[in-house]
């Protein structure tokens, strides 16, 4: 065998809890700050791999965009050890972190100059956040924006706060829906699809972003078929179980493709043929 | 370089292997043989079938530690001490050759890598067609390169073929080597010859890039719900395979409920929560597609991503199986009658 590789892939550095807040009755946010004073370097869509030792380990998608400062923001669902010790969490707390992993909505390439149609369906809201900031933030470089917004109750709606800002802004129309609405909700009932009827876009010239349970994928890539159109212009991030992030355990082969390496975001007329993936 | 050793000389070039370096080598085990740690050259047993486990296991330990964490602080464990594997066939080989591509493209594992680059293994040419084998089948009852040192008996002799410095500092221990001649090149290639016969136990049909090739249009083939009938998600295929490598991770704390060490131990593809997720959702939860995933792994998504075909006919599944459904054989046979 030949040379050696010195740095070892499974080794996370260390970062620190800088702000929490509670989201939503199951998701907090979490600010995280390298220790190394560097920046995580991601891109919207990528994951990294979050640990907390004694605890585990496991891939969680970054909310924030990339912004060169050594601080990045998860949104994190209460649904397993790792992520209930997570939750447990305060400010000044350590954690350990490998990435960034996977490939990115292409923000800088297929998403530029044309309108954009974010489908954010509960938690899937959480990777796309870093989307949707990123594009608002380079407003100019995009057409009409359009984020449709769908959770189970009211009180499950993510980032309720940045939503209403980010529907003010000059040419972003925002729409929320609810599965269940409560005393106060006034706004759309109806999964997430029901929204496409209430929109007009130029299907030539959208890209959609598509993010959500593995139930919400069929469902809302019909509609976007119905409305003509194409699956080269639509991405998806994929969920799949990961233990290394770095290709090799197997976990998270879809078919013939690892969702750490060839996705989490894959575009869509790339895996329609792939059994596993929807 | 080519050497060429009595029979009867093996012993003392082995015992002074044994004095100079630790040693795993093939031996018995009960009625079967398997590797281990060698203390003594009689226990050395280079007529066997097949080892019980495949030698990846050396590599790629069952359970291994990838670091250790005192409250907030990871230290890479890396300590790799050398070794001699003594005896290994040549389609474990080539199983070896293959889990080196996995492990070194894209994002180099330091783990695997350095076990590797520390270990010098001596090979040996199949004696002793086990009852499973298939290897002659696909091309993998020999081997042309991967190993420090290639030992092939002929009548009463070794032929002893070190393709690298540390094989031949291995061959540098022992008294006795002769020169080998060309007839001793002749004798190999007509044992490779005779092995490609014997180790077929059963008779696959196809070729390898047949096989590959058919994979493409028999994912809805009814042999994958037939055979998947009869699984207990048991995992014993994924276990013996030389080339299954799948992992899992976790931690392990210690009492102090500060300090511990994050493990990696084998998986496998055939149980039954290896694709779930916390919710839980398991992206396969039917016996059907976790067994075709397997085969598919084998014949074409491994295959895909470094060109060789990722099932090396050792035969391992076909004995550990139970309810006798994982002979990749019948199954790659079966879908080329579509």
């Amino acid at each position: 065998m030949g040379k050696i590789a010195l740095k070892d892939i499974y080794l996370p550095e260390t970062a620190t809890a800088v702000a929490i807040r509670q989201l939503t009755p199951t998701e907090k946010c979490f600010e995280f700050k390298l220790d190394s004073g560097k920046s995580l370097g991601h891109m919207p869509g990528q994951f990294a791999e979050i640990s907390l030792f004694g605890i585990g380990e496991a891939p969680i998608s970054i909310s924030s965009p990339p912004h060169g400062e050594p601080t990045f923001e998860m949104g994190i669902r209460q649904v397993g050890s790792l992520t209930g010790a997570l939750h447990r969490l305060s400010v000044g707390d350590k954690i350990g972190v490998r990435g960034p992993y996977g490939t990115t909505f292409p923000v800088t390439t297929a998403m530029k100059g044309k309108d954009i149609l974010f489908v954010c369906a509960g938690i899937g809201m959480i990777p796309l956040r870093s989307a949707i900031k990123y594009v608002l933030s380079h407003r100019k470089e995009y057409g009409k924006i359009h984020i449709l917004s769908g959770t189970r109750t009211p009180a499950f709606r993510l980032f309720s706060d940045e939503l209403e800002q980010w529907g003010k802004v000059d040419g972003v129309r925002l729409l929320e829906t609810v599965d269940q609405p409560d005393d106060g909700w006034k706004g759309n009932v109806g999964v997430i699809t029901t929204l496409f009827s209430k929109i007009s876009f130029d299907p030539k010239n959208t890209v959609a972003l598509i993010v959500g349970p593995p139930v919400m994928y069929k469902f809302a890539l019909l509609e976007l078929r119905k409305l003509e159109m194409s699956y080269a212009n639509v991405y998806v991030s994929l969920e799949r179980k990961m233990k290394c992030g770095v290709g090799k355990c197997g976990h998270c082969q879809i078919n013939g493709l690892y969702a750490c390496q060839d996705g989490p975001v894959f575009r869509y007329s790339d895996i329609a043929e792939t059994r596993e993936a929807i | 370089m080519l050497k060429v050793l009595d029979t009867a000389e093996l012993g003392t070039w082995v015992e002074a292997i044994i004095k100079a370096h630790d040693v795993i080598g093939i031996q018995a085990r009960a009625d079967k043989f398997d590797f281990g740690p060698l203390a003594k050259v009689q226990d050395l047993r280079l007529d066997y079938d097949v080892s019980l486990n495949a030698p990846k296991r050396f590599f790629l330990l069952p359970d291994e530690k990838l670091f250790t964490f005192k409250k907030d602080e990871a230290k890479s464990a890396q300590a790799a001490e050398p070794f001699v594997l003594f005896g290994v066939h040549p389609y474990d080989l080539i199983a070896l050759r293959q889990l080196d591509k996995l492990f070194e493209m894209d994002n180099p594992d330091v783990h695997y890598l350095s076990r590797r680059a520390k270990a010098i293994v001596v090979a040996v040419d199949v004696q002793k067609p086990s009852a499973h084998v298939f290897a002659g089948c696909l091309g993998f009852e020999h081997v042309e390169d991967s190993y420090d040192i290639l030992l092939t008996k002929i009548g009463n002799e070794y032929l002893a073929d070190a393709a690298t410095a540390a094989g031949e500092k291995l061959i540098a221990l022992g008294k006795g080597f002769t020169k080998a001649d060309d007839t001793h090149l002749a004798a190999r290639k007509k044992i490779w010859d005779e092995n490609k016969q014997a180790l077929r136990r059963h008779e696959l049909k196809p070729n390898k890039a047949q096989i590959t090739a058919q994979l493409e249009k028999s994912y809805d083939h009814k042999i994958w719900k037939e055979k998947a009938r009869l699984c207990f998600s048991c995992g014993s295929c994924n276990l013996v395979c030389p080339t299954c490598y799948c992992f899992d991770v976790a931690d392990r704390l210690n009492w102090d409920l500060a300090s511990g060490e994050r493990v990696r131990t084998w998986d496998g593809c055939m149980l039954e929560d290896f694709a779930t997720v916390a919710g839980p959702h398991n992206f396969r939860n039917q016996r059907e597609a976790r067994y075709r995933h397997r085969y598919y792994r084998k014949g074409k998504y491994v295959p895909d991503k470094i060109g060789e075909f990722s099932c090396v006919g050792c035969g391992r599944c076909i004995g550990a199986c139970v309810t006798h459904i994982a002979n990749p054989v019948e199954v790659y046979n079966a879908i080329m009658e579509a």
